[in-house]
């Protein structure tokens, strides 16, 4: 439990996924002019996180990883399939992604509407892809620790994106040097807020 | 022109998620452009090649496995030839499959030009990434760790001997960002049309 603590909080401040990793950063400058619009995202990416970094540690235990194959006959003890796990883990999140549109839709269509034309771009967004990559180089030791892996670095990703939307809220009343409006001082505030998040590093619960 | 006026990096913004993760040192970052140009130009050609097949309402997922397709054989023939750096690159090589360069490249330009047109929008914008990636990968190398290639050129040119010491700023995430950023802020007062109102 304590160790389930500990990497959810880890997740969330030193390896935040957009401040030390940059992932998920296309949408995350797409996408992060308005507050309302950047939670919207923020938590349809936490969600998506939640549900397919675990489906994807499964699926490497039993099927990917060296030797995996065991429980199936003991012949397959020696099969690797682990060249094919990037591939395997873009199409889990496709087919999870397009199965969670369509749950959404029929039980929730308020939250559908909230979230629905998010939920498209969450396919190609790297932090997802990203989450189960590194779920798999990590080797987390059980499901628990995955999940909290998970939902940690959603939780870190909608974060960072609310915490740039609302300085770039504020961004619009003040006076910028006209070359660096829009992208570049954007970039230079990510810069500036990830020193910030740079002093949680070495934090151990 | 995609080297300058529409880089994907810096007026486009797209591709931004890798870029800045591998450019700690050079050798990784030359790897990682390499790597991007290779997979959008094939990409780029294969999409175009069969552009008059795909059904649209599942282009993107055709796209998908055509990339990731790509990537796979990539990530086999860095971890053959070159291990340490494939280690050094770790997840990054897997995620040029959501890099937004190939996908953006693909729906925009691939999906309506003929095959050659195709090949040749890739390699510029992978060029044009590359520029991006290997200047990062020179200025945080020299300044962050005061090498080039690994090879110590600060302590040749005895630079810590008058008192010269590493910027370790520059090795750590954040300084990416802020050095994109000014890359974009002198590229956009040279080309004022760039600018946003």
């Amino acid at each position: 439990m304590q160790e389930m603590f500990n990497i959810f909080v880890r997740s969330v401040f030193v390896d935040n996924m957009v401040f030390s990793f940059f992932l998920g950063m296309c949408s995350y400058l797409a996408v992060s002019k308005t507050v309302k619009t950047s939670l919207g995202l923020g938590v349809a990416v936490t969600f998506v996180l939640l549900v397919t970094v675990p489906v994807n540690y499964l699926l490497n235990k039993y099927v990917l990883a060296p030797g995996a194959l065991v429980w199936m006959h003991l012949s397959c003890s020696q099969v690797d399939l682990s060249f094919l796990s990037t591939i395997m883990f873009i199409a889990v999140i496709a087919a999870i992604v397009q199965m969670v549109e369509m749950v959404v839709e029929k039980f929730s269509p308020a939250l559908y509407n909230a979230l629905g034309i998010f939920l498209p771009l969450i396919a190609v967004n790297c932090a997802v892809l990203g989450g189960s990559l590194f779920m798999q180089e990590r080797a987390y030791a059980n499901i628990g620790e995955v999940t909290a892996f998970a939902f940690g670095s959603g939780l870190g990703w909608l974060l960072a994106i609310v915490g740039i939307a609302a300085i770039r809220e504020k961004l619009r009343y003040s006076h910028i040097p006209p070359a660096l409006k829009g992208v570049g001082i954007t970039f230079i505030i990510t810069g500036l807020m990830g020193i910030a998040f740079m002093s949680f590093m070495g934090i151990k619960i | 022109m995609p080297f300058s006026r529409e880089n994907p990096i810096t007026v486009q913004v797209l591709g931004i998620c890798s870029c800045l993760a591998v450019t700690a040192q050079l050798k990784p970052a030359v790897v990682m452009a390499v790597s991007v140009t290779v997979v959008v130009a094939l990409a780029n050609l294969i999409i175009s090649l069969i552009r008059k097949t795909i059904p649209p309402r599942i282009r993107i997922i055709v796209q998908l496995v055509v990339v990731s397709m790509l990537v796979v054989l990539v990530d086999q023939v860095l971890k053959a030839y070159l291990y340490d750096v494939s280690k050094q690159l770790s997840v990054f090589v897997g995620l040029i499959i959501t890099n937004c360069i190939v996908m953006g490249r693909l729906e925009a330009f691939a999906m309506s030009h003929s095959p050659l047109e195709s090949l040749c929008d890739g390699v510029g914008n992978g060029l044009g990434y590359s520029v991006i990636l290997v200047s990062l990968g020179f200025i945080r190398e020299l300044f962050g760790s005061g090498s080039l290639w690994g090879y110590p050129v600060c302590e040749k040119l005895g630079l810590y001997a008058a008192g010269y010491e590493n910027n370790g700023l520059m090795v750590m995430p954040p300084m990416a960002l802020i050095l994109v950023g000014v890359i974009i802020w002198i590229q956009r007062s040279r080309n004022k049309d760039l600018q946003e109102k």
